[in-house]
């Protein structure tokens, strides 16, 4: 027998065990073949479990009582394992001699019952390691919530997306001309006033169109997209915009809006109504119906509100429609010539072809506000919470 | 406003519908009934929302004339009853009025009625009114808010004995004085149009009358007034006073040229009616042709039946003919009875068929252009009479140039546990120095909201902080939060507007064997950000240099792609937890995420995987505080041994005591693993490798552990 040192082990984490205990089981394996004799195998006995210089008493002192309280569980396994290997080898060549002996019928009743009892301790192990409460909660894997405006603004875009549009961006921060004067604001337009619009400051020295504000629409992409292609074209235009609005339940000075436009030869009112009940079918199912309201807006006409029968009572009337079985959800028209026209004078401005000819070219636009519908949506009564960040409202959303 | 159904009626004899049914038929015309109460004089009244376009409808006999077009049925005109001419009892030259300001004030019509008795009103007036909630104040005020209700013409009443002399309408003198009908004083400028006597100012033209021209309990003699002024003059004089009123609403949006004459009438009548008295001489109408002709006289315009198709395209009633000729539900008859019955004159033009010369009805001044005609045929046939048609597409749908980069960047915070927000856009004028780039400059807002939302926000950082803050104060404990949105920086002169990208930590962080609980928060938070740049294209490092002062010192860090700065983070500073009133340490991360938009996100490439086992070497040395990982990874990157695939910390040490380990040094232990692709590694060339490890550790200054 040689002599043996027993290495200090250079870690505890799982990888460093097992690649240091199978280092043992190999050896175990290695020196079983002196199990052969009846001498070889009190050598093999002695070597591995002396009660004083066994491998395994050395093993023990060295590793196992030496390591930290955490990682004793890790050890320790690892170590009854080794020790039921090397208890097996010893076993079974003890019972060899005997076997041999034994008549064909014999062993395969000894077999027969060797299969049994090894299955009721395969029974005994499945019982023990059986998870006593599978209704205990998982183990915590948080992951982040989609924000309800967010999420809200690209299932609309998405439906528009799959009609057709392409999507438009546009800046916040706009100036008069994009914002008012090309939608064919007149100057005097209440919306122009401070009251409903934020301003950014300083602007009282520039030409009137140039004066910088933050957007209160999305509208404004209509032009800047015209201004940068030709027709046809068809756009969805999520944003954020601003107004000059206290908050409270309903209102906030920040919101969301989610912009369209169709411009091509032949573009009709017939047109726009069937996109948007289309639209409006495919994001709230297609039993909704769509009904539409002259309205007015300075860069459609004709101009129209849109309502829906109501999502949540199926147009029988509820508390969420006022008992009316309608929700009022958009604003659209037909492009006003007068904003093509402004695109055409813009252009030219701009040293460019003017593209857009009232004679030929028509289109529609359309928009919604996202807050609302998010809020409808989800049932959310505050529009403040959208912009709170506060975790205990997003995470309802995950 | 509020309209009687059984006002409307009588200008209506022959409508056909029951009141819930007009109101719905009114509602889909676009002259919304939003609610219907019943009244004590019979019939309902309609509480309406009629867009601002739409002036010439805020009146009775404005609704009745929508409704006759709904319904193709007979309006009573008003010239032949309560707008009738009245008759003088007595004749005389007629009052004496002169327009000085031509340009501002179109017609002017007055009429004298004497021996008034000013008492309450009563009659038909009084019943109206109770059903309307309109106040009674006295019988000839009420006559002049009577002809408003009924037409929507204002009219003024003056105290005829209270006037020296005739009536001028003239600019007012700069500095003029005058006392309202509200009572308040005020001083007129040279802009404001005044209705004045010889000698002083009387009322605000338009907008407001006269204190001291009022009609009192002691009138005897009346004149009656109603006029047509210039939208604009009313619209600047009723804000430089600040004064909104009914007569003002209307005539800044323009009043109904041929209105005044009828409207003098009616409110004369309603005089004699209410406070007796006769009219005495002919109704003075002095007429500006040249604003007359602007307006009620103005060109007739052109509408193409065509053109009509061609803008509203099809309706539920088009018809196929047997020669596959589309006919339209819009049919010339139908686009003609609309518009007549708008008050608009159709004339054909003998030169092609299906257009018309039209003469646009004097109370309608929102209609200028064909388009405009053409809403009014959609209008009034009904929106929902229209076919939903799709148009035909053959273009390609085209992808905003960032979408997939911003994707790359929601998917990747959202699956590492950060919830996203949208904080406020406006910053206060403190947040914006304190988060703010000096040299990128800021914004502020022209009329903020309060003074806390001053600033455009140059940085995204200190919403995260604040919406931390939001959290914690509610005893949230564990806050995981990125906002993606736009930051602005430049100057009043010139905003720029980037993408901007906050991530913000607050609570439970678990230490590790590399981090301790105390740096846990900013290590998990640079792990979200080493996470989210290696989505992207480029070689990320990180260092500590040039942080901004909201980060606590020491504490953050900066990540750089391709050696630029593209993110920076860690704790935040005392200053900025104080000022959100924190105990509790909060990570902040803020990203340029523009920079990332415009970078190709990484392609993913697929390596061979090896058959041969991978062998690990640990190395456990102790270093001196100033050799960081990052020169270590270098180091040993540098080596060149191909079959190195990896080598990473995996425990720190440091003794508070300095014992086990000196102070100034920590010990560490690293694990490199090598595997080749092509054969079992040998233990000589292990070993080989192995040395060289520990050599370039030592190198760094680096002792190793027995």
């Amino acid at each position: 027998m040689t002599e043996y040192i027993i290495p200090k082990l250079p870690g505890y984490d799982s990888s460093t065990l097992d690649a240091e205990f199978q280092k043992l089981a190999a050896q175990v394996e290695e020196e079983s073949v002196m199990l052969a004799t009846d001498d070889g195998r009190e050598a093999f006995r002695l070597h591995w479990l002396g009660r004083k210089q066994g491998r395994l008493k050395l093993i023990s002192d060295a590793w196992l009582k030496t390591a930290p309280n955490d990682k004793k569980g890790a050890v320790g396994q690892r170590f009854n394992e080794l020790k039921v290997q090397i208890e097996a080898r010893i076993g079974v060549s003890k019972l060899r001699p005997i076997v041999d002996r034994l008549s064909q019928v014999e062993k395969e009743h000894f077999k027969t019952q060797a299969i049994e009892i090894h299955r009721e301790k395969q029974t005994e192990l499945v019982e023990a390691r059986r998870i006593r409460d599978i209704t205990l909660p998982g183990v915590a894997q948080r992951i982040g919530a989609e924000h309800p405006l967010i999420r809200t603004m690209a299932e609309i875009v998405t439906v528009f997306e799959r009609m057709g549009y392409s999507v438009g961006l546009g800046p916040e921060v706009e100036s008069d001309f994009y914002n008012f004067e090309a939608l064919n604001f007149p100057p005097n337009h209440p919306a122009r006033d401070t009251q409903d619009t934020l301003v950014v400051a300083g602007q009282d020295a520039k030409p009137g169109r140039d004066r910088l504000l933050m957007r209160t629409h999305t509208s404004p992409v209509q032009i800047r997209s015209m201004l940068d292609q030709a027709p046809p074209l068809r756009l969805v235009i999520p944003g954020k915009v601003h107004r000059n609005d206290a908050a409270d339940a309903t209102h906030s000075p920040v919101f969301h809006q989610v912009e369209g436009l169709c411009v091509d030869t032949n573009i009709t009112f017939s047109d726009l109504k069937g996109t948007l009940d289309h639209a409006m079918k495919a994001f709230f199912g297609s039993s909704v119906k769509t009904r539409f309201f002259p309205s007015f807006f300075p860069f459609t006409e004709p101009s129209a509100d849109v309502q829906i029968s109501c999502i949540f009572c199926g147009g029988n009337g509820c508390r969420k429609c006022k008992h009316s079985g309608w929700i009022e959800l958009l604003g659209c028209g037909m492009v006003d010539p007068a904003v093509f026209e402004a695109v055409n004078k813009r252009s030219i401005e701009l040293g460019r072809e003017p593209v857009y000819d009232t004679r030929r070219i028509s289109g529609f636009a359309f928009g919604m506000g996202v807050d609302r519908i998010a809020m409808m949506k989800y049932g959310i009564s505050d529009i403040g919470l959208l912009y709170s960040g506060d975790m205990r409202f997003l995470e309802q959303f995950a | 406003m509020n309209i009687l159904s059984s006002w409307l009626r009588a200008y209506l004899p022959e409508l056909p519908v029951s009141d819930e049914q007009l109101a719905e038929n009114l509602t889909l015309r676009g002259i919304a009934v939003e609610g219907i109460f019943p009244t004590a004089c019979g019939g309902a009244r309609f509480e309406m929302d009629i867009t601002t376009n739409r002036v010439d409808a805020m009146n009775h006999y404005g609704v009745a004339r929508e409704a006759a077009a709904i319904y193709s049925v007979q309006l009573a005109p008003l010239s032949d009853g309560m707008g009738a001419p009245v008759d003088a009892a007595r004749e005389d030259a007629g009052f004496p009025v002169r327009i000085e300001a031509r340009d501002l004030c179109g017609r002017f019509t007055a009429r004298v009625v004497r021996g008034v008795t000013v008492r309450p009103a009563t009659g038909l007036i009084s019943e109206y009114f109770s059903a309307l909630g309109q106040k009674p104040i006295s019988g000839p005020v009420d006559a002049t808010n009577f002809g408003w209700l009924a037409m929507g013409q204002p009219t003024h009443v003056f105290d005829l004995d209270t006037l020296e002399g005739g009536l001028v309408v003239r600019r007012a003198h700069a500095g003029e004085p005058l006392r309202l009908l509200d009572g308040t004083e005020r001083t007129l400028t040279a802009d404001d149009l005044v209705i004045a006597d010889e000698n002083k100012a009387l009322s605000l033209a338009g907008v407001m009358g006269g204190w001291d021209s009022r009609v009192t309990e002691t009138t005897k003699n009346i004149l009656v007034e109603a006029a047509w002024f210039n939208p604009g003059t009313v619209r600047s004089s009723s804000r430089r006073h600040g004064l909104h009123t009914d007569a003002s609403h209307r005539f800044e949006r323009g009043a109904d040229f041929n209105a005044a004459p009828v409207g003098n009438h009616l409110v004369t009548r309603m005089v004699l009616e209410q406070a007796g008295g006769e009219a005495v001489g002919p109704l003075v109408d002095v007429v500006v042709p040249e604003l007359a002709a602007k307006t009620a006289g103005r060109e007739r315009i052109i509408l193409r039946s065509r053109e009509i198709q061609r803008i509203l395209g099809t309706t539920l009633e088009d018809s196929v003919l047997e020669d596959g000729q589309r006919v339209s539900g819009l049919n010339e008859t139908v686009i003609e009875q609309v518009l007549t019955a708008l008050g608009c004159e159709l004339e054909p033009m003998t030169a092609v068929a299906g257009e018309y010369a039209v003469r646009l009805p004097s109370w309608r001044l929102d209609l200028e252009r064909e388009i405009d005609l053409i809403e009014e045929v959609a209008r009034v046939y009904g929106y929902n009479r229209f076919a939903d048609t799709l148009p035909a597409w053959a273009g390609a749908v085209l992808k905003q140039p960032h979408a997939e980069q911003e994707r790359a960047i929601r998917e990747t915070l959202l699956a590492l546990g950060y919830s996203e927000a949208i904080s406020s856009t406006f910053v206060s004028a403190e947040e914006a120095a304190a988060f703010g780039d000096a040299k990128a400059g800021a914004a502020a807002i022209g009329n903020p909201l309060s003074e806390e939302a001053g600033m455009l926000r140059p940085s995204l950082a200190s919403g995260m902080a604040t919406m931390l803050a939001h959290n914690l104060h509610r005893d949230v404990a564990t806050v995981r939060l990125f906002e993606l949105g736009t930051v602005f920086t430049g100057s009043t002169a010139e905003v720029c507007e980037h993408a901007g990208l906050a991530l913000g930590a607050a609570g439970s962080a678990a230490a590790s064997a590399l981090h301790s609980k105390d740096d846990a928060l900013v290590f998990e938070v640079k792990g979200a950000l080493e996470s989210l740049l290696a989505r992207f294209s480029g070689t990320l490092s990180f260092d500590a240099k040039s942080l901004p002062a909201w980060i606590a010192p020491g504490r953050g860090g900066r990540a750089l792609l391709d050696g630029a700065p593209v993110a920076v983070f860690g704790e935040l500073s005392a200053d900025e937890m104080q000022r959100r009133k924190l105990r509790q340490t909060c990570a902040v991360a803020e990203v340029l995420a523009q920079a990332l938009l415009t970078r190709p996100l990484r392609q993913p490439t697929s390596r061979e995987l090896s058959r041969f086992q991978a062998v690990e070497r640990d190395f456990s040395f102790v270093f001196p505080d100033t050799v960081r990982w990052q020169a270590i990874e270098t180091m040993v990157g540098r080596l060149g041994i191909s079959e190195l695939r990896s080598a990473r910390p995996v425990e720190i040490f440091r003794d508070p005591k300095g014992k086990a380990i000196a102070a100034g040094s920590y010990s560490l232990l690293v694990r490199v693993v090598f595997q080749s692709g092509e054969r079992t590694l040998s233990e000589e060339e292990l070993t080989l490798w192995s040395a060289r490890v520990i050599e370039a550790l030592r190198g760094l200054g680096g002792s190793q552990r027995a």
